[in-house]
């Protein structure tokens, strides 16, 4: 039934003149967001966001949920400047909202209306319509009971130039800032649990992400990489589209597993890795890597390790779920969908080379001097060389 | 250059003969009307589908009318499994412990409706005792399910000596029936369910190089079965639902080339496999061929399956190293991680640790060529050899 849906967007209020550059990068991403529904359209008109769209509510809800910077979405109803019209309007919003309240027993359901009337040519004034449309409800719907001060349902009704709208629910949405507006950083994405996550709130926060992984066939298979574009697929559904630089990783682990101890394969690897990442970034013109990394879960995140790790690049390293239990991780994922792909058994190029014993606290020097069997300059030239960049673009459906 | 592509995972799928595809299309561009319509449509598809299940009963020795067709092996499977009645007394079925998944998992769901399953154990080879059978047949054994030719390792289970048992115990009038998941030996070895007094026979088309989704399942005359698929009484009543026309096409055409040519397939492609198992094994140290000793004498080796491990190193990463190399096998089991256990079949037989994990699948066709065989074999050498230095294996 609705045709009109009312965007708030708390956080970009707060940035002074930036205003209209985040306002346009999140009507851009909505209708990004919204172009596979077909007609649907994205206006700015009385200092908000309104989409309008004749396409089944929940789905337009279900994607809008998914945009960064949306604070909360009301479905409306848009009605020509006609009280008969409003009044009937008001009854069908407020017998949907009143389908979502759970009512303990015996209580009423309780509603006030709020109108604004910014059109003053109109012939009625915000108290009369008040009145007038909350008499009508009371008349139409049996049970309700008008509370003014702590109502389970507000129907709030606006009186625009050219149209009226009204509305009840607020549905809350995703929070954060629209993607792209604090530029671009560059996402180390394996296949577990924990990188999705990363990725996807790194997004949160207004950037822009491109991801890098690490295949190393014949060591791990197509069934591994497919995954990994599954999760950048799932990733689509926040920012339409992934590129993700799939790095030929396979001769760097065979010359570290030939030419390293063993100990210290583990941090070898993650220090080609992020060289071969801070180099893409460079490339790509992205200003940090975000990791998956959180403190003292296994071997290589340990701050010492972290350090070791660390002291190859100069860029900044976001790892955004450094202050989160495995627990509250997972809970993310499931939340926004990499859960169930991220646990599909195919290994990734870490597990299969894990030596029994890592080293959990590395000393740099001791890197260094592991590092000096390898012609690390022509490893890395060599991988990236043979990198393939595949863009993962939103399901059509 | 062109890439050279070995395929050897034909126990998986196989690659459909060109014939087939056309004749698919063809079913679908041309013969599309439904068996069942009165018009000349309907009685062009009628007519395709009765000449595909002629040539599935030919290919059997057996008369079109003991012919379902289904939507697959598995099918096929549960059908007999779960179809077949126990009667008044029935309660007990007999099984092998390296059976098809399908027939397990179907027996399983017989077993939380009150059945009692007995799962024989099997040899070295992979192989059952026909005497062991024959103690675990009881009074109110009502069914008794064995394949014929393994998956993964390629065993042949003893169908002569069993059907003897099998006779023997039903000469004081007991019922029993006896279904023989024929999938892998179908096209590969002669089989003739109206000799061995087989009931119930399972087959699938994509193994032989015919079409996904169609197989068939033999019922012998006289032999009582539940329908599982209710509907409009297509396929003698036992199978409801508007025949695949296309599917059974192409599955009657893959099957007219296997009433042709079984026998022989058979010896070439055993050579071949004789070559490849030898060859590995020659030039790898520590190899192991899981499953029946290879050679012609042995009853109990199929000729198109082999299962060879590799100590100290991990089935997938053999797989993923030859796929670099263009050839595409499978590992001995479909399990991808670590949690998973491991094929039940290897571990049926005895097969353990390193060797479990290492197992690795090569299964040829008749399409198989002696080129082809001589690359696979030059190839995995270079592969094992390579990532044995690599992880620092010395078998």
């Amino acid at each position: 039934m609705y045709n009109t849906y009312m965007i708030r967007y708390g956080e970009i209020g707060l940035k002074g003149k930036n205003r209209p550059a985040f306002e346009r990068r999140l009507m851009d991403n909505i209708n990004r967001a919204l172009r596979k529904l077909g007609a649907s359209r994205v206006l700015r008109v009385y200092g908000r966001i309104l989409v309008e769209s004749e396409a089944e509510p929940a789905r337009v809800l279900d994607i809008l949920s998914k945009v960064f910077g949306i604070v909360g979405v009301s479905p409306a109803l848009r009605l020509p400047l006609d009280e008969q019209a409003i009044c009937e309007g008001a009854l069908a919003t407020i017998k949907d909202a009143a389908a979502h309240v759970l009512l303990p027993a015996g209580e009423a359901l309780t509603f006030k209306v709020e109108a604004r009337r910014s059109n003053k040519q109109f012939p009625r004034t915000s108290p009369e319509l008040n009145g007038l449309i909350g008499g009508y409800l009371l008349d139409n719907f049996p049970g309700l009971q008008v509370d003014v001060h702590t109502p389970r349902i507000k129907v709030r009704v606006e009186i625009r130039e050219k149209n009226a709208f009204v509305y009840a629910d607020d549905i809350p949405g995703v929070g954060g800032l629209p993607v792209g507006v604090s530029g671009k950083a560059l996402l180390l994405l394996s296949g577990g649990i924990d990188s999705p996550v990363a990725g996807w709130m790194a997004m949160k926060r207004g950037i822009e992400i491109e991801a890098v992984h690490f295949y190393s066939f014949p060591f791990t298979g197509e069934k591994s990489l497919e995954k990994v574009r599954d999760l950048c697929r799932i990733l689509t559904g926040y920012t339409a589209r992934v590129k993700v630089h799939v790095v030929h990783f396979t001769d760097i682990q065979k010359e570290i597993q030939k030419n390293c101890p063993e100990e210290l394969r583990v941090t070898i690897m993650r220090r080609m890795m992020f060289r071969l990442a801070a180099r893409i970034a460079d490339m790509r013109e992205a200003l940090a890597l975000v990791t998956g990394e959180s403190v003292g879960q296994v071997a290589s995140q340990t701050l010492e390790s972290m350090r070791v790790i660390n002291q190859v690049i100069d860029i900044p390293v976001l790892r955004p779920l450094v202050g989160m239990d495995k627990l509250e991780i997972v809970g993310r994922a499931q939340s926004i969908g990499t859960y169930e792909t991220s646990i599909l058994p195919y290994e990734d190029c870490c597990t299969l080379f894990l030596p029994k014993h890592p080293a959990t606290r590395p000393r740099l020097e001791q890197a260094l001097e592991a590092e000096q069997a390898l012609d690390i300059e022509s490893l890395l030239a060599g991988a990236l060389e043979k990198t393939v960049v595949e863009d993962i673009q939103q399901p059509i459906f | 250059m062109i890439e050279r592509q070995v395929y050897l995972d034909n126990s998986a799928t196989t690659r459909p003969y060109p014939a087939v595809t056309r004749a698919v299309v063809e079913a679908m561009e041309e013969h599309y009307g439904n068996p069942s319509s009165l018009h000349k449509k309907g009685v062009e598809a009628g007519r395709l589908l009765s000449q595909a299940r002629e040539a599935v009963a030919s290919s059997l020795g057996v008369s079109p009318g003991e012919i379902v067709f289904t939507g697959g092996g598995t099918e096929a499977i549960n059908l007999a499994i779960k179809g077949a009645l126990p009667g008044r007394r029935g309660r007990h079925v007999v099984t092998t412990a390296v059976e098809h998944p399908a027939v397990l998992n179907a027996l399983g769901q017989l077993k939380e409706q009150g059945v009692e399953v007995t799962v024989l154990p099997v040899d070295g080879q992979g192989v059952v005792d026909p005497l062991q059978l024959q103690e675990a047949l009881r009074e109110e054994t009502y069914l008794v399910s064995v394949m014929y030719v393994n998956n993964e390792v390629g065993s042949v289970q003893p169908l002569e000596e069993i059907a003897v048992v099998l006779a023997a115990f039903r000469k004081g009038g007991r019922k029993l029936l006896w279904h023989v998941d024929a999938v892998q030996a179908y096209g590969k070895l002669p089989v003739q369910p109206g000799l061995l007094g087989v009931d119930l026979l399972s087959l699938s088309a994509h193994k032989v190089h015919g079409p996904k989704g169609v197989g068939a399942l033999y019922v012998a005359p006289h032999t009582q079965l539940h329908t599982l698929v209710a509907g409009g009484g297509q396929e003698h009543d036992r199978r409801s639902g508007t025949e695949n026309v296309p599917g059974i096409a192409g599955f009657g055409l893959a099957a007219a080339v296997i009433a042709g040519e079984v026998r022989e397939a058979a010896g070439k492609i055993f050579l071949l496999k004789k070559t490849l198992v030898d060859g590995i094994l020659a030039a790898v140290p520590g190899a192991v061929l899981n499953g029946p000793p290879c050679c012609r004498e042995n009853p109990c080796c199929a000729p198109h399956i082999a299962n060879l491990s590799f100590p100290g190193l991990r089935g997938e990463i053999v797989l993923h190293s030859l796929e670099e190399r263009g050839i595409y096998v499978s590992t001995g089991s479909a399990c991808a991680s670590r949690k998973n256990p491991g094929s039940h079949v290897l571990k049926a037989m005895g097969v353990k640790g390193d060797l479990l994990e290492g197992a690795v699948r090569f299964s040829l066709s008749p399409l198989t060529t002696a080129d082809e065989i001589d690359y696979a074999v030059e190839q995995t050498a270079a592969v094992v050899h390579e990532l044995y230095a690599l992880y620092g294996v010395r078998p």
